[in-house]
């Protein structure tokens, strides 16, 4: 996967996702992808970046990757380790968290999320997935929220099987008729770039292309017709700081 | 008082036939040892209740235990699906399961609400998701005094809630540290309670972050040291990772889960790790 350009696509998907993520933020993180993110970030460029995890710790700071959300070097290095409750009544509810990182099954073009049910229906479907967990809320009231997400037809799809979270639901107007008071997806960070709302109609467009990928594999990639900006920005490979840095995590969390 | 018993004393006394009963753990300090022993005891129709099914409930799903299950979000950390759960929603494997779903935050209120002993818990959540349709035990409601709409969920009351703590004192007084979740609400929205622990110690000294659950708000204490296994209880063990990523295998086959069931659960003795 790396001999074309020295860095695979799931390493510039993390490097792009640290990218977004600013010094001093507040973020809820998730395991996989997200963490990986979030932790290059706070190794990189944000060093007071502060990653709260649903299980309960705020500001960890692991020197290796989480292996899952209640790893005991979260509680070991966190400001703070408290109950589940507090941290969706107290800390996410009442808008405390600047960024909520989410992972999706299928994603619609107005970004909402199902991690539900695929086919069938609800009491006997083809295939259930895990559920919701943490997501609704993170997805309602983070200040925003970023999808990283592989880009395929199959997950990106015109119209989700069930929506576990809310995107813009069926467009403009209708967050604040259902009383979601954060922002909702800013950005969906692909394995091929970057896609971001309509601000006329929210719904996603590919404005941001990673190196090397044509207009015509996003297309073939996303199972709606897909709006594709007229100039797409183009993202910086991964800098080998950043690739180091990332391999680091990477080789001091086996397992992960 | 709790009464200090063997694992299983515990569990014959504390879950019959047809309970609901609630086995938390974020992740940390899960109650495998005692789930292993309710399998090995024959327990049916059991309503489960749980944040994160995790391994745990998919052997008690795939040990025909269960005929309900209530949780968040039901799949192996880290690795994918939990597949007898999956068996059991997808083609009614050993036996269908109903399902009432929430979200993290849903649970975790019903826990305090349950603990509380009110019967709804008030949140901002769920608007626009699919849930708020499948799901009973969502429902609108206004605030009295803002006129906002908001989120009820339904308050649990299990008839016993498991958790593992890191240890009690001799007098059935427990604590628990690290990341502990959800379990004091699970405990205290419970009618009786069983709780394993490390080790059973002459006095408990102060630990930063800590729970203690009181004697006379538990029912049995038993020591099962390494009883959260493949879990751990943090200053005591660690997780079993490959066991994670192992049971994807396991899992996947209804033969192979019935081979593992049988060597691990059904000829182990009580509280021996599997």
């Amino acid at each position: 996967m790396t001999s074309m350009t020295g860095y695979t696509a799931d390493e510039m998907m993390t490097v792009t996702a640290a990218r977004a993520l600013a010094d001093g933020m507040t973020c809820f993180v998730g395991i996989g992808l997200p963490s990986a993110a979030a932790n290059l970030a706070r190794a990189t460029h944000a060093p007071h970046l502060v990653l709260i995890y649903e299980s309960g710790t705020i500001g960890a700071k692991p020197d290796r990757l989480p292996l899952s959300i209640g790893d005991g070097i979260l509680a070991q290095t966190a400001d703070a380790v408290i109950s589940v409750p507090e941290i969706f009544n107290y800390w996410l509810q009442p808008g405390r968290i600047d960024v909520g990182f989410l992972g999706a099954a299928q994603i619609d073009k107005h970004g909402n999320i199902n991690s539900t049910i695929v086919g069938g229906d609800y009491a006997r479907p083809q295939v259930r997935l895990p559920g919701a967990g943490g997501a609704p809320e993170i997805a309602a009231s983070c200040t925003e929220v970023i999808v990283i997400v592989r880009q395929t037809p199959r997950t990106f799809v015109e119209k989700v099987d069930f929506i576990t979270s809310v995107g813009y639901g069926a467009g403009p107007g209708d967050r604040e008729r259902l009383g979601l008071r954060g922002r909702g997806p800013q950005r969906i960070i692909t394995d091929l770039g970057v896609l971001t709302p309509d601000p006329r109609t929210c719904e996603f467009t590919m404005t941001a292309l990673f190196p090397g990928v044509a207009a015509e594999t996003v297309s073939q990639r996303t199972g709606w017709d897909v709006a594709i900006a007229a100039a797409p920005q183009a993202v910086p490979p991964p800098s080998p700081a950043e690739l180091a840095a990332l391999r680091d995590l990477r080789a001091a969390s086996p397992g992960v | 008082m709790a009464e200090i018993v063997s694992l299983e004393e515990a569990i014959r006394s504390a879950v019959r036939d047809g309970d609901t009963v609630a086995m938390e753990g974020f992740t940390h300090l899960i109650p495998f040892a005692a789930g292993h022993e309710v399998i090995r005891q024959g327990r049916r129709d059991l309503t489960l209740i749980r944040m994160t099914p995790d391994l745990i409930y998919d052997q008690l799903i795939g040990a025909g235990c269960a005929r309900k299950l209530v949780f968040s979000w039901g799949g192996n950390p880290g690795v994918g699906s939990l597949h007898r759960f999956r068996d059991a929603v997808e083609h009614g494997w050993p036996r269908p399961l109903e399902i009432e779903e929430h979200s993290h935050a849903g649970m975790a209120n019903r826990y305090v609400a349950g603990a509380a002993g009110l019967p709804f818990a008030v949140l901002r959540g769920y608007n626009g998701t699919g849930l708020v349709s499948q799901t009973a035990t969502i429902r609108q409601i206004t605030c009295p005094f803002t006129g906002e709409r908001l989120t009820a969920v339904a308050a649990v009351r299990p008839d016993v809630t498991v958790i593992h703590a890191q240890r009690a004192d001799r007098d059935g007084n427990v604590q628990l540290w690290g990341i502990t979740g959800v379990q004091k609400e699970a405990v205290l929205s419970a009618q009786r309670s069983v709780v394993t622990v490390e080790e059973i110690v002459a006095t408990l000294d102060a630990r930063p972050n800590a729970v203690v659950l009181p004697s006379w708000a538990v029912s049995y204490v038993a020591r099962v040291p390494n009883g959260a296994h493949p879990s751990y209880a943090l200053d005591y063990t660690v997780r079993d990772n490959d066991y994670y990523v192992a049971w994807d295998a396991i899992a996947r086959d209804r033969e192979t889960f019935g081979r593992w069931l049988d060597e691990n659960v059904h000829h182990a003795t009580a509280g021996s790790p599997a």
